[in-house]
């Protein structure tokens, strides 16, 4: 771990002064994941600016019908609101899968979106790794990549990103509110995570010295058919294998609407319009949930130790659209 | 008392399995107030008011070759930073390999020495020690040390890549047994045969508590080192043999271990670091090594073991064959007992072991919790499971049809052998009777379910070792061995055993150990620690019986003027007439009315070999699994198990049954999470930490019921105690392969079974 100042500022103003000042400033929030690659190395701030005194620390209805969920608010708080458990219980479903209680009750909301990859090699600075060091190489390719990515890879980097509460934000449609040295902006969900390509330094698409303030979800809500199933070496405490978020309106027997994001296969969470279009108009059924569970991996790429998870996709993607769906099991 | 002892979560339940006032009672930790309250210091806690040191070590990126240059110039300029440790400025030490070769060393072989040369031997080798005035200053200082390399690019580090390098270790230290019969021929001649390839990975201890050494400097220019271990004196003498040292210069102090699990067998490079840093600046040092740094060293082997059975139509086995490779490093051959086991646990008359080394650029591989046994068991009761569904036989009666009634490797009779019981009681709290036999038949839900069984054996032995008492005037014994409680619960059984012996209650008894100033023993390992420092216990109490009553006879007006020790019994802190219980004399008064202050005893026990030898001396168990597999998605979760074991007497139903419990879990563990993950490219453990390392979470654990069956032994030593420490985690791999293979019709053979395999 390196040598570093530490601030701790009350307004965003004042956070985003603060990094003119510095070479390689950081803001922290929760620390939960900031702090463990300090200690591997793999982050080097000179200057942490602790944000948690921020405002952002609520969870508001919004007057479009949506409701605000503060960046600085924690994981636990967000799960266990009574708003975000009524009206958008896949999001509940989805933090509570993730990580563990003390985590939970320490990371934010902000801090969630921007973790980064669990790739063992970003974390292990004796190892040439793209993200870290960008033209060193990836060697998770040719190396050990049993968790790392299956879509939208590319020959830079098959990183993942490993966030649950994500997947189920990009399957609800969130926007992300950020405020910056250019004044305030939002970027829809889909938007706010990037794919490598050639640029796999790069996790998502702020501009360095943006913060995000809150993250809005829209009324459109799926209280009825949603299902959150994580699939992971451990009952719990484990990252996603696969993950998938899955929201359906049905209306006698009809999908009206469909929702399906999943997590633990690509840079960002994976959400494919086109599929989403094909299961609205269809009547619920496996059938159709199979040939959804298909289209979606359709151009899915295996590296060997992670190949597996093309197949254990595909059946987790059917397995939480018949359970959204409420179809019985059949024994 | 009825046979079977129910050991559930409260007290109430248990009954001893002995007349004891303490002996076979169900006692809770004597240190248990003392660590949940956070007074339980470690090694890494002790300190000094002022003026210690901190050294922080520097890992090796590169896995072989040399270093070309070092430079630790901006490093050194740092403000507070004291020195730096390379193999440049580290002074002359032993030179003669013995010198570094501790109690656990591999016999022959050249150890590890740290910083003793430009060579890299092994990824995260140790290549210098920062030594700063504080931690986090030392932390930062060793990023700015640079090394450049020489780096080899060719390396040896996968198993199954490197068969071709397998040979015969030169020295095993447990020989494999020569063949008996001709398992070749009878495999062929066998009707129903498997023959199959059964593999694990690398797994690392990762206790809790990171490996840690505080070295006291004193104004005498003596150490007190505080150090992370499993045997005291296995340090001390490491330290006096590589520094040169006499036992007055370093006393070695460990009185609890946040978990060793083997681990803390052989003394870890930070204590090397430590001393070399205390003695070379004369402050005093402390080294701590981080969770990344705690997979630089020992790890269980990675095994791969070729497994041929035959049996007739009727279920005998016929021929055994196990050819196991294993891997050791470059410098030292590590060997266990992975194969023996083939030879032993049943009835068969054609039997070929063979265990070869694959040596590869790693750091040596160390015992860790029942060494060889979970490996070699783990296979061959997959293997006996796969013969019997194929012969048609339920797996637990083909167990029972080839139970071995001696040991055919040694050609000798058993101490004691409780494993048909063990098999019995298990199945009959399980359930056994209700399963179905047909594979992948019972569904519930998405869940397929299955029932497997394994057999669990392990050794029984006593070691010699010492140990010294006191009884003072107020009536207060202490009593003292070097051991160690590694988590075991060694100051609660010690102190019973010793309150049962003298006959005073408990809380007048305080056991010391942990401190090379205490009298000998053995490393605390092998399970042996109960019937070893026991005995010891029993024995030095015994002693003190003795002295105590020569006293009392002596007095004037004695009660006991005209009788014999036999005639006398000690209890409630008294000598009392067998004959009339109200004719006695309190230990307080024999003292005092004789004018001493104290009595003292000194005593080694000694196993009885000449007996002893005559026999094979194990722990056995039958551990039964229930497991819900996930019919889609491959996800395991075993629900329930039930782990019937016979272990001669125990002495604390408590403590035994939480050691019972963690190595089922560990064995769960085994079974379905545990792997380091190696990548071949750069020869380097990449989920060197414990959200990548998965060991199971609250809840991967169900229901875990633990039977202890009777069993008498009085041959094994004095208590007839045979050890738990490692019994309960072995054969539950296997058990769970075999109700994976029950609920789904998969055979899993390799270790972790993870979902991928099963998909
Ligand atoms: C062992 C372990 C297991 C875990 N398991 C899971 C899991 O199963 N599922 C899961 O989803 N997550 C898991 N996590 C990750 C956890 O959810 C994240 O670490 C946490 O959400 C990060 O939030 P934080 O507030 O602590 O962020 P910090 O560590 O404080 O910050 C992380 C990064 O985000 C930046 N940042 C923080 N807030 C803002 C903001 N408002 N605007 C701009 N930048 C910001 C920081 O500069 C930093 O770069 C696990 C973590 C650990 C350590
Ligand atoms: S996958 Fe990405 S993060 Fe992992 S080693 Fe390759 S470049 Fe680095």
């Amino acid at each position: 771990m390196n040598k570093f100042t530490f601030i701790s500022v009350d307004n965003p103003d004042a956070a985003i002064a603060e990094l003119d000042e510095h070479d390689s400033p950081k803001f922290i929030a929760g620390g939960t994941n900031l702090l463990d690659l300090m200690k591997e190395n793999v982050e080097r701030p000179d200057h942490l600016i602790d944000i948690t005194h921020l405002a952002f620390n609520t969870i508001e209805n919004n007057a479009d019908g949506g409701l605000r969920l503060g960046a600085l608010v924690t994981n636990a708080d967000t799960a266990w609101n009574v708003e975000v458990e009524k009206r958008y219980p896949l999001l509940s479903q989805a933090i509570l899968a993730g990580a563990s209680p003390q985590l939970r009750n320490m990371a934010t909301n902000g801090g969630n979106l921007m973790q980064r990859t669990r790739c063992y090699y970003f974390y292990d600075t004796a190892t040439p790794c793209n993200k870290r060091e960008p033209g060193s190489g990836c060697s998770a390719i040719g190396g050990y990549n049993r968790i790392l990515a299956i879509l939208g890879t590319s020959e830079h980097c098959i990183a993942t990103h490993p966030s649950d509460m994500c997947v189920a934000l990009a399957a609800l449609g969130a926007i992300v509110n950020i405020t910056g040295k250019n004044g305030e902006r939002s970027i829809p969900f889909a938007d706010f995570h990037r794919l490598p390509g050639d640029r796999p330094e790069l996790d998502n698409t702020l501009e360095a010295g943006d913060i995000v303030t809150s993250i809005d979800l829209p009324a459109e809500d799926f209280t009825t058919h949603y299902k959150y199933l994580k699939v992971r070496d451990r009952a719990s405490y484990a990252f996603a294998l696969v993950s998938v978020a899955a929201a359906l309106k049905i209306e006698n027997g009809k999908i009206l609407e469909a929702r399906l994001a999943l997590g633990g296969v690509a840079h960002k969470p994976w959400r494919s319009l086109e599929v989403e279009n094909m299961l609205a108009g269809s009547a619920v059924g496996k059938e159709v949930f199979q040939k959804a569970a298909d289209a979606i991996l359709e151009g899915a790429k295996g590296y060997g130790d992670n190949t597996f998870k093309i197949e254990l996709a595909k059946r987790a993607i059917v397995r939480a659209l018949t359970e959204a769906a409420g179809l019985e099991e059949q024994a | 008392m009825s046979l079977l002892q129910k050991v559930g979560v409260s007290a109430e339940n248990l009954e001893p399995n002995d007349g004891g006032k303490y002996i076979g009672k169900p006692i809770s930790r004597v240190d248990g107030r003392t660590k949940v309250t956070g007074n339980a210091k470690y090694a890494a806690e002790f300190n000094m008011r002022t003026g210690i040191l901190h050294g922080y070590v520097v890992s090796s990126p590169i896995t072989k070759g040399k270093i070309t240059a070092v430079n630790t110039r901006q490093a050194l300029s740092q403000k507070g930073v004291v020195t730096v440790f390379t193999h440049l400025n580290v002074p002359g030490l032993a030179w003669f390999d013995r010198s570094y070769r501790d109690q656990d060393a591999p016999p022959g072989g050249s150890p590890f020495r740290p910083l003793q040369g430009d060579e890299i031997l092994f990824s995260q080798q140790p290549i210098a020690l920062v030594v700063a005035e504080t931690f986090e200053l030392a932390r930062y200082a060793a990023t700015l040390v640079h090394f450049e390399y020489e780096v080899k690019e060719e390396l040896s580090v996968g198993l199954e890549q490197n068969l071709d390098k397998a040979k015969k270790p030169e020295k095993h230290r447990f020989p494999v047994p020569k063949p008996r019969g001709d398992a070749e021929k009878a495999l062929k001649e066998s009707a129903i045969t498997v023959e199959e390839d059964y593999y694990h990975g690398y797994e690392h201890h990762n206790p809790m508590e990171m490996f840690a050494s505080t070295v006291i400097y004193g104004d005498d220019d003596r150490l007190t080192i505080y150090d992370k271990t499993q045997g005291v004196l296995n340090s001390q003498s490491y330290i006096k043999s590589v520094f040169g040292l006499s036992d007055n210069e370093a006393r070695v102090i460990s009185p609890f271990m946040g978990g060793g699990f083997g681990s803390g067998l052989r003394p870890q490079y930070q204590l090397y670091m430590a001393v070399l840093a205390s003695l070379e600046l004369k402050r005093s040092v402390k080294v701590v090594l981080t969770r990344q740094q705690m997979f630089s060293f020992g790890h269980r082997p990675a095994t791969l073991q070729k497994i041929s059975l035959g049996a007739s139509a009727d279920g005998k086995l016929q021929a055994i064959i196990n050819k196991c490779v294993s891997e050791t490093s470059t410098f030292e051959e590590y060997t266990e007992n992975i194969v023996n086991w083939s030879g032993q646990m049943y009835q068969c008359d054609n039997v070929t072991l063979d265990h070869q080394l694959v040596p590869l650029d790693l750091y040596t591989p160390l015992d860790m919790r029942a060494p060889g046994g979970v490996t070699g068991m783990y296979a061959l009761e997959i293997a006996i499971d796969e013969l019997a569904v194929k012969v048609g036989i339920d797996p637990l009666e083909f167990r029972l049809i080839n139970y071995a009634e001696k040991d055919q490797n040694l050609d000798k009779p058993f101490s004691s052998k409780e494993l048909r019981e063990c098999y019995r009681q298990g199945a009959e709290r399980f359930g056994w009777s209700k399963r179905n036999p047909k594979a992948g038949a019972t569904v519930e839900g998405n869940n397929l379910v299955g029932w497997g069984v394994a057999t669990g054996c392990w050794e029984a032995n006593q070691m010699p070792s010492r140990a010294k008492a006191m009884l003072s005037a107020d009536g207060k014994l202490t009593v003292g061995c070097a051991t160690a409680d590694i988590g075991t619960g060694t100051y609660t059984v010690m102190t019973q055993i010793a309150a049962e012996v003298l006959g005073v209650v408990m809380e007048d008894v305080l056991f010391k150990l942990g401190d090379s100033v205490l009298p000998m023993s053995p490393l605390q390992g092998g399970s042996w620690t109960m019937a070893t420092v026991g005995s010891a216990v029993k024995l030095v109490c015994d002693e003190l019986k003795g002295k105590l009553f020569k006293l009392a006879k002596k007095l004037e007006n004695s009660p006991f003027s005209n009788v014999k020790e036999e005639d006398v019994i000690f209890s409630d802190s008294r000598i009392q007439l067998k004959a009339d219980t109200q004719k006695y004399l309190t230990f307080s008064e024999v003292l005092q009315k004789s004018e001493v202050n104290y009595l003292e005893a000194d005593t080694t026990s000694l196993p009885n070999m000449l007996e002893q030898n005559k026999y094979s001396r194990f722990t056995h168990s039958a551990v039964f699994v229930e497991v819900k597999v996930d019919k889609d998605l491959g996800t395991v979760h075993v629900t329930r198990v039930v782990d019937a074991v016979a272990a001669g007497r125990i002495i604390n139903t408590k403590t035994a049954r939480s050691q019972i419990l963690g190595g089922v879990v560990w064995g769960i563990s085994m079974a379905l999470h545990e792997d380091t993950v190696m990548d071949n490219n750069f020869g380097r453990f990449m989920n060197h930490n414990l959200a990548e390392y998965h060991v199971p979470v609250n809840a991967d654990i169900k229901d875990i019921d633990v039977i202890f069956v009777e069993e008498h032994d009085d041959i094994v030593n004095p208590l007839g105690v045979k050890g738990l420490g490692e019994i309960g985690i072995v054969g539950v791999a296997a058990a769970v392969s075999n109700a994976i293979y029950h609920a789904t019709g998969k055979r899993l053979r390799n270790l972790p079974m993870q979902l991928d395999q099963l998909l």
